[in-house]
């Protein structure tokens, strides 16, 4: 692009075109005051501060505003802009109050720095005299205060809120004077829509908003958001040794500097005085069912031990019943919430130190469904394009994901590509998620009919000829045994099953086929079915059907949940490949690892998570050594799985936390957290980036490959790494697509993406681009088939179950947050007011919720937004583990649960229980 | 003095009615409109001369002349019927009483610029103006006017009506768009200026009622007939509407280039009470003051009202006798803009706010000459430095209050000293 020449203060700038003259006097070092312009929102122009003179322009105008024009002359400051620009600010200062010294926003105070730079007279503030009228404080939220007497109505927080985070919680009301940051109605803060994420707080630019208990940092440590499988990258500011605030980072391509409110608000779990800090052992003569008692203390059941003594309690235990039983008795379980460094070697010491195959980790439970039926598709289990391609597509199909929710930040960016460029977007969910209040189709489908929905839009589709004939003939294979199978699934047939209207799937498919590059987005509301191979497989075959794999703003999203449950699965925590897919039934691949490892593998496949459980309660199973997962809340039927735990001859866990699953174990090992470690994680989108050691650990808790480093040498097979770095070249040294990564490269900002082959490569960032990993993408023929459990008089209700944007999983992390807890202290079953009015029951009151395999009690909330005959469920909280009615029913391939259909039935509570009400602290 | 062009049909009963109005000559350009090109049209209206009739007057031809050409995006339409300026009541006549004359009006724009989506945003506050003319938009639709075609010809169009909520910044041309489109009304940056980025991202043209109103006389007569009236670079006639101090307050149609004293003194029958003149504010409240000497010289178009350092604006004179209080009237005026300002630009939020302020207290007899020195400096520092020229509405008047009758502020603070 040409490049545009002007002349700044005498200077010569170059820029491009459409930059503004304060951004081109600001790449120059010329300082121009600002009050309501912010580098990442639209042009504003409201506050009149930056004004300029430009030769051939009338009056002042707003550099902020003006774009640079070839041969344009500006003055930044003369006489007369500066006595303007102080009149400004005086009159900005004017209804001011000066408590500065107290005030938290302190040196960071846009208002005090451009006072200071223009020179405030004290006499003219004298003159205009001081309002005596002083506002409330909001101090509703329980993450940050708002405080109008300070606020200086740049509107910078409406505009972050509608631009950045999509959603208009907040708005400049009323006229002239009485302007003022408003919410909705002028309700407190936490009565209105807003998600508490706090970037309102953090871009604006005096003490109006301030987050609640603010301290200013000493330093700020580089590293990553723990939460969902985003991989926001943040600046956690430290002092002494917790975690005081934290920020996005700018730099970072995935956020752009965006956080949600677990990112932003959710760090105090790590200093939370239930952080495991010293080895336990369980004490003699405590059955391991006391941990199962209600209001348990971990006094109670455990004594304090120092590492030698628990190591040697840990390798004893595993020792006893690899010797009496044989390695496949025993079952490791790794963790999503681990580092790679940790994953590969947890992996590592269950193949090679325990002579098992049976790894796994809770991607079994989440997207076992896509690394199956993606590998078959395409020939990688893993998301097939960036983040970006989000932003960039011209239709958006969603799936099966309440990413606002879930994915909070990918919505954002979504939303972004809506309100800019006018992308359009199809949401098929059983229930109104905001995003498919915003959509322009919106297919309300029955719970599990998502092969008959997409199987209807193909139909269509190729009815209308909208197919994309070149690339299935040039890049694909098995069309026409796909095509036939098509032929049954018309959109009326398929109106019957789905509940759909067939007009509305004739539209969504040629909405999404007519556009020029199109993604679908799914999560869990596709995986997580006894027919989550075949949804996935569908989702497959639309986006080949149409063309739109391996091109920008095209591609196979599927939305990983955790932190780092894809590097999870790419270090190989997974009972039938090692790290990088590398099948263990390949001989020539276990030879390597045999050489590698020094050692001889085992080459059986091993246990699936969800079969670990069948067999522990079948007898088969004996030890489980399980590493950050908490099952007794995470499986389905949480009462078999309570069972079968408990008749483990040996469990030893190693968490942060005494989580409902350690307080069974025999031993606890205390690690550390993501705070405390370094390493990497590998988002949703491959990318692996770097987490770095902002704290010393808790008491003597240690990083979880430093502990299995030494449970390792006490079983016979000994490890030794200095650091994490060592165990990351040991990975790119025996994971192809790993081949390429290394401490010292990802110091970059943007991480790299694999495949990353060697040193010099610069990653990938969208797979599949001129041909598919396995060659040509392969079509397969799908069948529609109902849920495996459905309906009855005895249970009527279709319950689904879910996340919220406030908690994590099974809460050990988000529950233990003081700002997150507050929010939402209390689960909830949500049902549709008519269905509340048939079985009588009013919003807030308590229910009692059974399905075949459980019951629970729970207050029920009204919420329109889901259908009749379905109701819905977070699992996060242990007072009311929606997990104790869902099925434990598994895809017969990938072995994952049925979590999102269930039966159910409600009715009125006839008790309320005393720890409904209670909530931990 | 008086004309009848634009008020033609004002007198006869019901002509509000499409039966009546078509009698009386309404629609009848239509024909000879489709005889021409788009660009024949807008070459007449051009050489007519006629000048918007919202306030700051710029050629109506040329506003519309600046739209690109060959965008792939709809142009629109929007007519202002916002008329909230305080002392301005024309357009209102023209809604109740000829509503099918600015329909017509309308369709030779929207034929010129190539727009087949109207909007006329009306204020809020008039019910009765809506009722009339939404109930002659329907009777135009009925009589296949509006609609798939255009009495017959080719050309699709619809115009919606789309009232306002009661503030006054919704009449500054972005705010109404920004109005139009769900949004808060708050001006926009300019540039980009409307023509190119208007309603909806789209090219837009803004035009007063009476600016559009105008039209069809000028098709239908041609425009040398229409710069028969006013002056060379004033043509026409326009609805003036004479209020305050005089003896016959009213609206009067009447060509551009009268002499303003003359047209208070036969028009509006002159001074009430046989009391002398203290004032007059020759286009809305946003216009500097007139004094005596200068209404003895001035003309009514707008060369001369410029000579005059004031301006034409919206043609509402207010007359003010020699009874009236000149910081009262400038602190209602502050009022009402500091009232009024959207309050997204510091200086016209604040500013207004603190000038209303020193003038109460001036009032109140506490204030200083530095007070007086205050206003005057804050009108400098606010004037033409905000997004619109709301705060320049405000702070120009004031002004000129200020350099005219500036011994009525300081008796207030010389009273004070004593
Ligand atoms: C604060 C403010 C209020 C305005 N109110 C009106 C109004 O009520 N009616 C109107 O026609 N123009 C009003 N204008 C002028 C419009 O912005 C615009 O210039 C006009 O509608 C253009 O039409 P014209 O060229 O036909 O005059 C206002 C301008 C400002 C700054
Ligand atoms: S916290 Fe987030 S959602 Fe809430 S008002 Fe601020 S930007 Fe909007
Ligand atoms: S609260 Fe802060 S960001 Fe919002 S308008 Fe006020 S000063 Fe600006
Ligand atoms: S000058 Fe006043 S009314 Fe105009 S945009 Fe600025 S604040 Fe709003
Ligand atoms: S920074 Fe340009 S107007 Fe506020």
């Amino acid at each position: 692009m040409k490049k545009i020449e002007l002349v700044i203060d005498g200077q010569s700038v170059s820029v491009a075109p459409g930059t503004t003259v304060l951004e081109a006097a600001r790449m120059v070092g010329i300082y121009i005051p600002t009050l309501c312009h912010d580098p990442h929102l639209e042009p504003y122009g409201a506050c009149r501060l930056c004004i300029v003179r430009i030769d051939g322009m009338r009056g002042l105008p707003t550099s902020c505003t003006t774009p640079v024009q070839q041969n344009m002359s500006v003055v930044t400051e003369d006489e007369e802009i500066t006595r303007v620009r102080r009149g400004i600010v005086e009159l900005a200062l004017a209804d001011h109050p000066s408590d500065c010294l107290t005030c938290v926003k302190s040196d960071e105070c846009e208002l005090r720095r451009v006072a200071s730079y223009l020179g405030v007279e004290k006499k003219s503030l004298e003159h205009l005299h001081k309002r005596t009228h002083v506002a409330d404080l909001d101090t509703s939220n329980p993450a940050f205060d708002f405080d109008r007497n300070k606020c200086v109505l740049c509107g910078i927080c409406v505009r972050v809120c509608k631009e950045m985070v999509g959603l208009g919680a907040i708005d400049l009301c009323g006229r002239g004077y009485e302007t003022r940051v408003s919410t909705f109605a002028g309700k407190q803060w936490s009565d209105t829509i807003c998600q508490s994420c706090g970037e309102c707080v953090e871009h604006c630019p005096t003490g109006a908003l301030t987050p609640k208990r603010a301290v200013i940092p000493q330093r700020e440590v580089k590293t990553l958001c723990p939460f969902c499988g985003v991989g926001c990258s943040i600046y956690a500011g430290v002092r002494g040794n917790r975690i005081v605030r934290v920020r996005g980072d700018r730099d970072n391509p995935v956020s752009m500097g965006g956080l949600c409110v677990k990112g932003r608000f959710g760090y105090d779990f790590v200093n939370h005085p239930d952080r495991l800090t010293t080895p336990l052992i369980r004490k003699e003569g405590v059955p391991r069912s006391a941990g199962l008692a209600q209001n348990v203390s971990v006094e109670d059941i455990f004594s304090p031990a120092d590492w030698d003594e628990a190591l040697s309690v840990a390798a004893a235990g595993l020792e006893e019943i690899l010797d009496a039983e044989g390695a496949d008795a025993l079952a490791v379980l790794s963790s999503a919430k681990c580092t790679n460094e940790d994953n590969y070697l947890i992996q590592k010491f269950a193949r090679a130190a325990l002579h098992t195959n049976n790894v796994d980790h809770c991607a079994r439970l989440c997207h076992a469904s896509t690394v199956a039926a993606a590998i078959e598709s395409f020939g990688d289990g893993a998301m097939s394009n960036s983040v970006s391609d989000i932003a960039e597509a011209e239709a958006i199909f969603i799936i099966g994901s309440n990413t606002t929710e879930c994915h909070p930040i990918i919505a954002r960016r979504l939303k972004q590509n809506i309100r800019r460029n006018g992308a359009r977007l199809i949401v098929a969910d059983p229930r109104r998620t905001e995003l498919a209040g915003i959509a322009e189709k919106h297919l309300s489908h029955r719970p599990g009919t998502d092969v008959a929905l997409l199987n209807a839009m193909m139909n269509w589709i190729v009815e209308c000829g909208l197919h994309d004939h070149r690339f299935i003939d040039e890049r694909c294979e098995g069309f026409t045994p796909f095509l036939e199978n098509l032929k049954e699934y018309d959109p009326d047939r398929a109106a019957l099953i789905t509940g759909v209207r067939a007009d509305d799937i004739r539209e969504a498919a040629e909405l999404f086929a007519r556009a020029a590059s199109a993604v679908i987005i799914y999560g869990m509301g596709i995986t997580q079915h006894t027919t989550g191979v075949d949804n996935v497989k569908s989702v497959a075959n639309l986006l080949m059907l149409t063309g739109n794999m391996g091109r920008k703003g095209t591609g196979f999203s599927p939305l990983r949940g955790q932190n780092n449950v894809q590097g999870a699965c790419d270090m190989g925590a997974l009972p039938t490949v090692y790290p990088g897919y590398q099948r263990i039934d390949d001989p020539e691949v276990r030879a390597r690892f045999t050489t590698a490892w020094g050692i001889g593998l085992n080459d059986r496949n091993g246990l699936a998570l969800t079969d670990m459980i069948t067999a522990a309660d079948r007898g088969t199973l004996h030890g489980m050594y399980i590493i950050g997962e908490n099952p007794l809340m995470s499986e389905p039927h949480l009462e078999h799985t309570r069972t079968a735990i408990t008749k483990l001859r040996f469990l030893a866990v190693q968490d942060i936390f005494p989580t409902e699953t350690a307080l069974l174990a025999d031993v606890i090992l205390p690690a550390t957290c993501f705070a405390e470690t370094t390493g990497t994680f590998t988002n949703t989108e491959r990318r692996i980036q770097m987490v770095r050691r902002a704290l010393n650990p808790p008491g003597s808790a240690r990083p979880d490959w430093h502990i299995i480093s030494d449970l390792s040498c006490r079983l016979g097979y000994p490890m030794s790494y200095p650091d994490s770095s060592a165990i990351m070249d040991e990975i790119a040294r025996l994971t192809p697509i790993y081949g390429g990564i290394s401490h010292r490269r990802l110091q970059r900002p943007d991480g790299l993406q694999w495949p990353c082959w060697d040193s010099r490569h610069p990653g990938t960032p969208r797979l599949h681009e001129h041909r598919f990993t396995r060659g040509r993408g392969k079509f397969y023929a799908v069948s529609y088939k109902p849920p495996a459990e459905i309906p009855s008089t005895d249970f009527p209700l279709m319950l689904t179950t879910g996340r919220v944007l406030e908690h994590f999983h099974t809460g050990s992390m988000s529950r233990r947050s003081r700002v997150l807890e507050s929010l939402k202290p209390q689960g909830h079953l949500d049902m549709c007011g008519e269905d509340a009015r048939i079985i009588g029951v009013q919003a807030d009151e308590f229910i009692l919720v059974s399905s075949p395999r459980g019951k629970i009690t729970v207050k029920v909330r009204i919420d329109n937004n889901v259908p009749r005959g379905t109701v819905f469920m977070a699992f996060h909280w242990k007072e009311s583990p929606a997990n104790v009615l869902t099925n434990s029913a598994v895809d017969p391939v990938a072995r994952i649960p049925e979590y999102k259909v269930s039966s159910v039935l409600v009715t009125k509570a006839a008790h309320v229980p005393p720890q409904a009400e209670k909530t931990i602290h | 003095m008086e004309v009848k062009i634009l008020s033609a049909k004002f007198g006869i009963e019901n002509a509000h009615l499409l039966e009546v109005a078509k009698q009386h000559g309404a629609y009848q350009t239509l024909d000879k409109l489709f005889s021409m090109t788009p660009e024949q049209v807008i070459d007449e209206v051009k050489n007519s001369g006629l000048r918007g009739r919202g306030g700051a007057g710029f050629p109506a031809g040329v506003k519309w002349s600046f739209l690109p050409k060959g965008l792939d995006k709809p142009v629109y339409l929007t007519v202002n019927s916002d008329e909230s300026e305080p002392a301005t009541f024309k357009d209102r006549h023209i809604l109740v009483k000829d509503p099918h004359m600015l329909i017509e009006g309308i369709i030779i724009c929207c034929y010129a610029i190539g727009c087949h989506h109207a909007y006329i945003y009306i204020r809020g506050e008039y019910t009765t103006q809506v009722r009339a003319l939404q109930r002659a938009i329907d009777e135009a639709y009925e009589a296949g006017y509006l609609g798939e075609t255009v009495a017959g010809h080719e050309f699709q169009l619809d115009v919606t009506v789309h009232r306002g909520a009661g503030a006054y910044i919704c009449g500054e041309e972005t705010a109404l768009l920004e109005s139009i489109e769900g949004k808060k009304g708050q001006p926009r940056s300019k540039p980009p200026f409307p023509a190119v980025v208007g309603l909806y991202d789209s090219p837009t043209i803004i035009n007063n009622v009476q600016t559009i109103a105008s039209l069809p006389y000028i098709i239908w007569e041609g425009a040398d007939a229409y710069k028969q009236y006013g002056t060379e670079r004033s043509p026409g006639t326009h609805l003036f509407g004479i209020s305050g101090h005089v003896n016959k307050p009213g609206m009067y149609e009447l060509p551009l280039g009268l002499p303003l004293l003359e047209v208070i003194d036969t028009v509006a029958g002159g001074v009430w009470k046989g009391r002398s003149l203290k004032g007059v504010i020759p286009g809305g409240s946003s216009t500097p003051v007139l004094t005596p000497e200068e209404v003895k010289t001035v003309t009514l178009d707008y060369e001369s009202m410029a000579a005059h350092k004031t301006m034409f604006g919206s043609g509402g004179i207010v007359v003010l006798d020699e009874t009236v209080d000149i910081v009262e009237l400038v602190k209602n005026l502050i009022d009402f803009y500091h009232h009024e300002s959207c309050g997204q630009c510091t200086p016209c939020r604040e500013g207004l706010g603190w000038m209303l302020k020193i003038v109460e207290k001036i009032l109140a007899g506490n204030g200083s000459v530095a007070d007086i020195d205050l206003l005057r400096e804050l009108c400098d520092n606010i004037e033409m430095k905000t997004v619109c020229v709301l705060s320049a509405a405000c702070t120009m008047p004031v002004r000129s209050y200020l350099n005219k009758f500036r011994h009525e502020f300081e008796a207030y603070v010389a009273d004070t000293a004593s």
